[in-house]
């Protein structure tokens, strides 16, 4: 059973709870449809602290992924055939086991995907990480805010808008972006703030013309992504007074045919420390897969992760609002 | 403060409709029509409607279209860009009259 979870008491300000909407739409509880991808969160360290991350990463986190728990995550993917690894983190990179890790996962037949914030691919000591990816055949998901230097740079600090232009052209030489060579690079979107995504192909159109336009610089697809209220991004709608107006447009759009396709649906989440999650957002929360489901990656049974009911929460309204988001984008 | 203009006052918008629900349908249709993608994207509709909002100077417009400029993928620099445009215009407006004075002016001068 699903229960009704209170996040920090936000469905105390009478907005309609996440469950009450699934039951009104007849998804409830929503429930796993099978585990096609294993989203690994390798650590919370990065090299940047952007305003809207939900997972408060930063240089200073301390929460980096061993490698016994990739282990498991191997024997995982390895035992149950699990078709697509989804690694994000922070900036997964920066794992020291973070090369091995892809290496086995591409050896065991896996799909690799990465996230990344593009301006760590131009540091010391990962310079060569677009070519790794290449050899590799990794799916480059890239996060950029904006087409323009001024809407970036605040978003993610001064300087961000060139490190990142700097990456994608050597993601480019390294052959991502040409199209018929297997290489994928999409790039994720998020608002600069407390407002919804535009539709995707909308966007998509303006970053293309803009991007190959003025800088040269060709992806395949991008990905809107709505800001969750978690973590950073939850401490600035709380600091400037959004709060309440940004959950009532998140409540107020619920969509269940974008519920219905959620990615938790599809999708396990493994947790630094091997803690199994419904979704990343879940994770952030410390929302732990329950209601009799394994709880660590050393724990994995397929047969009870892919029919798990789901642990749900006023944050579900951040992927179940509009046209739907998820680490890929609309949904709905 | 009672004052005239009251931000709650958006969210009420569709009460309008309450005493001529015909004429509030039509106008309902042709407005959401009015901003779907057609030949113009919605990020430039949105942000046409911003200058106008500026020009005609309706607090609920503006407060609508720099959320609504903002959720259909415009940035600030292209925002105050378009306000820029409606001041232009609001401006220009103003000094082309200067014309009229001029000839004015011109034919009640020695």
């Amino acid at each position: 059973m699903a229960v009704r979870h209170r996040v920090h008491g936000m469905d105390d300000h009478g907005l309609k709870s996440f469950s009450q909407s699934l039951k009104e739409s007849g998804l409830y509880p929503l429930t796993s449809r099978g585990v096609a991808t294993l989203q690994v969160n390798v650590g919370a360290l990065c090299n940047q602290s952007c305003l809207h991350c939900h997972v408060d990463a930063g240089p200073r986190r301390g929460e980096v992924m061993p490698k016994r728990v990739m282990e498991s995550c191997l024997r995982v993917v390895d035992e149950c055939d699990i078709p697509v690894v989804d690694i994000t983190g922070g900036a997964p990179e920066m794992n020291p086991d973070y090369r091995w890790f892809v290496e086995e996962c591409v050896r065991l037949g896996s799909r690799v995907k990465t996230r990344t914030n593009l301006t760590v691919l131009v540091e010391d000591g990962f310079e060569d990480m677009p070519e790794f990816f290449a050899r590799n055949r990794v799916e480059v998901i890239a996060s950029l805010p904006y087409y323009t230097e001024r809407t970036t740079d605040r978003m993610r600090g001064p300087g961000t808008f060139k490190a990142s232009l700097d990456a994608l052209r050597r993601l480019n030489r390294a052959g991502y972006g040409s199209g018929g060579n297997g290489l994928v690079l999409n790039l994720a979107y998020n608002p600069c703030g407390a407002y919804l995504p535009p539709s995707q192909a909308s966007i998509e159109r303006d970053f293309r013309r803009e991007l190959e336009g003025r800088f040269g610089i060709r992806f395949a697809n991008l990905f809107t992504i709505t800001n969750m209220p978690l973590g950073r991004f939850r401490d600035f709608l709380e600091g400037s007074g959004n709060m309440r107006s940004y959950m009532e447009r998140l409540v107020g759009l619920f969509n269940p045919a974008a519920a219905a396709n959620a990615m938790c649906r599809e999708t396990l989440s493994v947790g630094w420390d091997g803690t199994l999650f419904d979704c990343d957002f879940n994770q952030m929360l410390g929302l732990g897969c329950a209601h009799g489901a394994p709880s660590h990656i050393d724990d994995f049974v397929r047969e009870a992760l892919d029919q798990r009911t789901i642990m749900t929460g006023m944050h579900c309204y951040g992927c179940t609002a509009g046209a739907g988001s998820s680490c890929g984008g609309e949904v709905a | 403060m009672e004052t005239y203009y009251d931000p709650h006052d958006l969210s009420d918008f569709a009460s309008v409709g309450e005493c001529a629900p015909e004429l509030w349908k039509k106008f309902s249709e042709w407005y959401s029509s009015v901003f779907k993608e057609g030949a113009l994207s919605e990020r430039e509709k949105a942000l046409i409607a911003l200058a106008v909002a500026h020009a005609v100077q309706c607090p609920y417009c503006i407060d609508a279209f720099t959320k609504s400029s903002l959720e259909k993928g415009a940035d600030m620099e292209q925002m105050t860009e378009a306000v820029h445009v409606a001041s232009a215009i609001r401006g220009g407006a103003s000094l082309v009259h200067g014309v009229q004075m001029k000839k004015i002016a011109e034919k009640i001068g020695l």
